[in-house]
C-alpha cells in the first residue's frame, strides 16, 4: 500500500467500521451477533486505542441497545449501533419508536436468516419485515457501497429526523473481503455538519417526549413522519450527489445497469445485482435486450421513479431473496403496488431466487431470463434455485 | 432520622393520580429533592399517568416516557449522551412501577447495574399491575389477591432490593411514604453518591389495589414498616448495612387485617405469612 493510499482490502463489516469512525459518533449501545459483530469489534478496537472518542455502551440485548440509543439521540448527539437477524427483530418496538421519536439514528443490519430453524444465511427477510417501522433502508451489493451509504445515512437522517437503517448481507458482502477506498477525514468533515437539534432532552428547554397523546396529535405525529419520509426521496439524491463530488462515489437511490434500449429489465437489491450484472453481460453479448435496475433506497420507496423507468418496458423479472408466506418476494409486491394502474406497465415475473442464501449464479440467471421470456407471469412469486 | 427535608417545587399539583395516592407523595419527595437539574424516564405506569398527558406535564423537567421494559436502558443512553457533551451535573432519574422493575424491566435494570451506568433508579413498588386494574407482579405478596391471583398468590414477593445489592452497586435503599423523611434523605444521598447506579425501592401501598381508604396510603406503609413486612434500611457498595426503621411488635395480622386484598386469609395463612417475615427479618438482621 502506497503510504498516501486510502484504499484498504477489508472486509464488508469493517468497511462499515472504517465509516463509522470517521463520523466518530457520541454514542454506540452495541451488542454481538453473527454476521455483525465485526463491525462491533472493530469499532471498540478503535475506540480502545483512543481513535474514536464517544461512549461505547456494552447493552445486555438488542433491545436495551436500541433502547438507548433512542433516548441518546434524543439527547441531541450522533449515535451508531448495527445488528442482525434475531436481533433486528428483538428491537422491533424500539424500531418504531425510534421513527416515532424522530431519533436520527443510524444503525447497520446485515441481512441474516430468521430462525426457526436456525441458520447463518443470506437473506434480506429480517429487514424487509421491518418496512413499516417508519425508518430509512438502504441496501448495499459490497462493502464499498456500504461504507459510504453509512456516510450518506447519517447526512440524510438528521435532515429529515427519521432513523435510517443501511443493510448488505451476511458473508457474501459481510466477511467478503474487496479493495475499498475509504473516505478521508477532511472529506466527512466537510460532508457531515455538526448535529446540534433544537429539540432535545435538555433541563435548560424543557421539552419531554413520548407521554400520551389525543387522537388527532397521534394522526398528525404520523402525517408528519409520512412528510419527512417523502422528502427523503430528494434529499437522499442530493447527499448522494454531494458525495460524490465530494468523494468521487455516488450511487443513485436507484440504479439502471444497460437498460438502454431494454426490453426486459431484471430489478433486485442487496448483493444479488453483482451477480446480475454479470449475467446481463453475458445475455448483452447474446445479443440480447436485458438491462439491470437495482432498488438501493427501499424506504421511503421510490415509487415515482419506479413507474417512469419502467414504464413502457414489456417485461420485468424481480429477483427475491426473502420471502413473505402469504404474499411471496417482498421486492415483488412493492413493484406490483408501484406500478399499478400504469397505462404500460410492464408484465411482472416474481421469483423467489437465493432465499435462505442459496447460491444464484449468473448461469442460473440468464436460463431464468430465458424461460420468462417466453412464458405469460405467474400472478404469484415462482420458486428459483 | 432528624433529616430536614428540603423541597423545591419541581412536581407540581393538579394531576391525574387518585385522591390520597402513595406514588403521587413519593414522586413529590423524590423530584423535589432531586431539583431542575434533572432528566426523569418514566415507562408505562400510573407515574406516567401521573406526569401527564402531552402537551401538559406535572413534572417541571424533561420526562421521557420509554418502553416497559426499557427504562434503565434509556436512562443510560440519556446519561451517556449528557457526559458525551460533557455535562457532569445533570441527574438522570428513572422512575419505574414494580412490573416495569421486578418484571419486565429487569434484565435491562440488572445490565445497568452491572456496567454502574451514572444514573437513579427509583421503584415504585405497589406490589402489582395496579394502572392496569391490579394483576400479580413478581413483587405481589405471597397470597395477595389480585384479578390475575384470584385466590391469592402462591409464591412470596421476588427480593429485588437484595438482589440489587448482589450486584455491588455503590447506593441501595428502602423507604416508604409512610416516612417521608427518611425517603428524601435516601434521595439526597443516591444525588451525592455519583459514579453508579443508585436504586432506591419505594413501597407505595395502592389504595385501590390494595383495598384500603383513601387517607390511608402513610398509615398502610409504616404498618408494612412496624410489623416487619418491609424494613427500611440501606446498603453502600454491596456490604455495608444500616437500618433505619425495622420491626416494633406489630405482627403480620395487624398489618393484612387493614387491607381488603387480604381479606380471604384465614388464620392459618396468615400464620405462615408470619413464619415468612420472620424468618427474612432474622436472615436481613445478620447482614446489619
Amino acid at each position: 500500500m502506497k503510504a498516501d493510499s486510502n484504499r484498504l482490502l477489508l472486509s464488508g463489516n469493517h468497511a462499515v467500521s472504517h465509516a463509522v469512525k470517521l463520523v466518530n459518533p457520541n454514542v454506540m449501545p452495541v451488542y454481538p451477533i453473527t454476521p455483525q459483530t465485526p463491525i462491533l469489534e472493530l469499532i471498540t478496537e478503535f475506540h480502545a486505542a483512543g481513535e474514536m472518542t464517544g461512549e461505547i455502551m456494552t447493552m445486555e440485548s438488542e433491545h436495551s441497545a436500541m433502547a438507548a440509543a433512542i433516548t441518546a439521540s434524543l439527547t441531541g448527539v450522533r449515535v451508531f449501533t448495527a445488528t442482525a437477524s434475531q436481533g433486528l427483530l428483538l428491537m422491533h418496538e424500539m424500531l418504531h419508536y425510534a421513527a416515532g421519536a424522530r431519533a436520527p439514528i443510524v444503525m447497520f443490519n446485515v441481512n441474516r436468516t430468521l430462525g426457526s430453524p436456525w441458520g447463518f444465511w443470506p437473506d434480506q427477510t429480517d429487514s424487509l419485515a421491518q418496512r413499516d417501522t417508519g425508518w430509512i433502508q438502504y441496501y448495499c451489493e459490497n462493502g464499498q457501497e456500504s461504507h459510504d451509504t453509512t456516510l450518506q445515512a447519517f447526512r440524510v437522517a438528521e435532515q429529515v429526523l427519521l432513523p435510517a437503517m443501511v443493510i448488505h448481507e451476511a458473508f457474501y458482502v459481510s466477511h467478503s473481503m474487496e479493495a475499498v477506498e475509504l473516505a478521508t477525514q477532511d472529506q466527512v468533515d466537510a460532508y457531515l455538519p455538526d448535529f446540534n437539534p433544537p429539540h432535545r432532552l435538555d433541563p435548560q428547554i424543557g421539552e419531554s417526549w413520548g407521554n400520551t397523546v389525543s387522537q388527532v396529535m397521534f394522526q398528525n405525529h404520523r402525517r408528519d413522519m409520512g412528510d419527512a419520509m417523502e422528502r427523503v426521496l430528494q434529499v437522499a439524491k442530493k447527499a448522494d450527489q454531494e458525495m460524490k463530488e465530494l468523494v468521487g462515489r455516488g450511487y443513485g437511490i436507484h440504479e439502471q445497469y444497460r437498460c438502454d434500449g431494454a426490453e426486459f429489465i431484471i430489478a433486485t437489491m442487496g448483493s444479488m445485482t453483482g451477480t446480475v450484472r454479470d449475467a446481463v453481460d453475458e445475455l448483452r453479448a447474446d445479443g440480447l435486450p436485458v438491462g439491470l435496475f437495482k432498488i438501493k433506497l427501499f424506504r421511503p420507496f421510490p415509487i415515482a421513479d419506479v413507474r417512469e423507468i419502467l414504464a413502457g418496458i414489456p417485461k420485468v423479472m424481480v429477483l427475491d431473496r426473502n420471502f413473505a408466506p402469504g404474499t411471496g418476494g417482498i421486492l415483488y409486491q412493492e413493484l406490483k403496488a408501484a406500478l399499478y394502474g400504469l397505462e404500460d406497465a410492464p408484465e411482472i415475473h416474481g421469483y423467489l431466487a437465493g432465499v435462505g442464501g442459496t447460491n444464484i449464479t449468473p448461469a442460473a440467471i440468464k436460463e431464468m431470463v430465458q424461460s420468462a421470456m417466453g412464458e405469460k407471469p405467474s400472478a404469484h412469486s415462482v420458486w428459483k434455485g | 432520622m432528624g433529616y430536614e427535608i428540603n423541597e423545591e417545587k419541581v412536581f407540581s399539583s393538579g394531576h391525574a393520580a387518585c385522591p390520597g395516592c402513595s406514588e403521587a407523595l413519593a414522586i413529590r419527595f423524590v423530584l423535589n429533592t432531586l431539583g431542575r437539574d434533572a432528566i426523569a424516564v418514566v415507562p408505562p405506569s400510573c407515574i406516567a399517568i401521573i406526569s401527564g398527558p402531552q402537551p401538559l406535564s406535572s413534572m417541571g423537567i424533561p420526562v421521557y416516557q420509554t418502553t416497559l421494559e426499557a427504562s434503565a436502558a434509556s436512562a443510560a443512553g440519556i446519561k451517556r449522551a449528557l457526559v458525551s457533551k460533557g455535562n457532569d451535573h445533570t441527574n438522570v432519574v428513572a422512575i419505574a412501577g414494580d412490573g416495569g422493575t421486578y418484571d419486565i424491566g429487569f434484565q435491562a435494570l440488572s445490565a445497568a447495574a452491572e456496567r454502574n451506568e451514572d444514573i437513579i433508579y427509583i421503584c415504585l413498588d405497589n406490589e402489582g399491575y395496579m394502572n392496569t386494574g391490579s394483576q400479580k407482579s413478581s413483587a405481589t405478596p405471597s397470597m395477595a389477591f389480585t384479578t390475575s391471583t384470584p385466590a391469592g398468590k402462591l409464591s412470596p414477593k421476588k427480593n429485588v432490593p437484595e438482589i440489587m445489592v448482589a450486584h455491588n452497586i455503590p447506593y441501595m435503599a428502602t423507604a416508604t411514604i409512610g416516612y417521608p423523611d427518611d425517603l428524601a434523605r435516601k434521595v439526597k444521598r443516591a444525588m451525592e453518591i455519583k459514579g453508579g447506579l443508585r436504586f432506591i425501592n419505594i413501597l407505595t401501598p395502592c389504595l385501590t389495589g390494595w383495598g384500603v381508604p383513601d387517607s390511608a396510603g402513610p398509615k398502610t406503609s409504616r404498618l408494612a414498616v412496624q410489623s416487619g413486612i418491609y424494613p427500611l434500611y440501606e446498603v453502600e457498595n454491596g456490604e455495608f448495612y444500616t437500618l433505619n426503621y425495622g420491626p416494633n411488635g406489630l405482627s403480620v395480622a395487624d398489618y393484612v387485617t387493614t387491607q381488603k386484598r387480604y381479606r380471604h386469609l384465614s388464620l392459618e395463612n396468615i400464620e405462615l405469612i408470619q413464619a415468612e417475615v420472620d424468618h427474612d427479618w432474622a436472615r436481613l438482621q445478620k447482614k446489619f
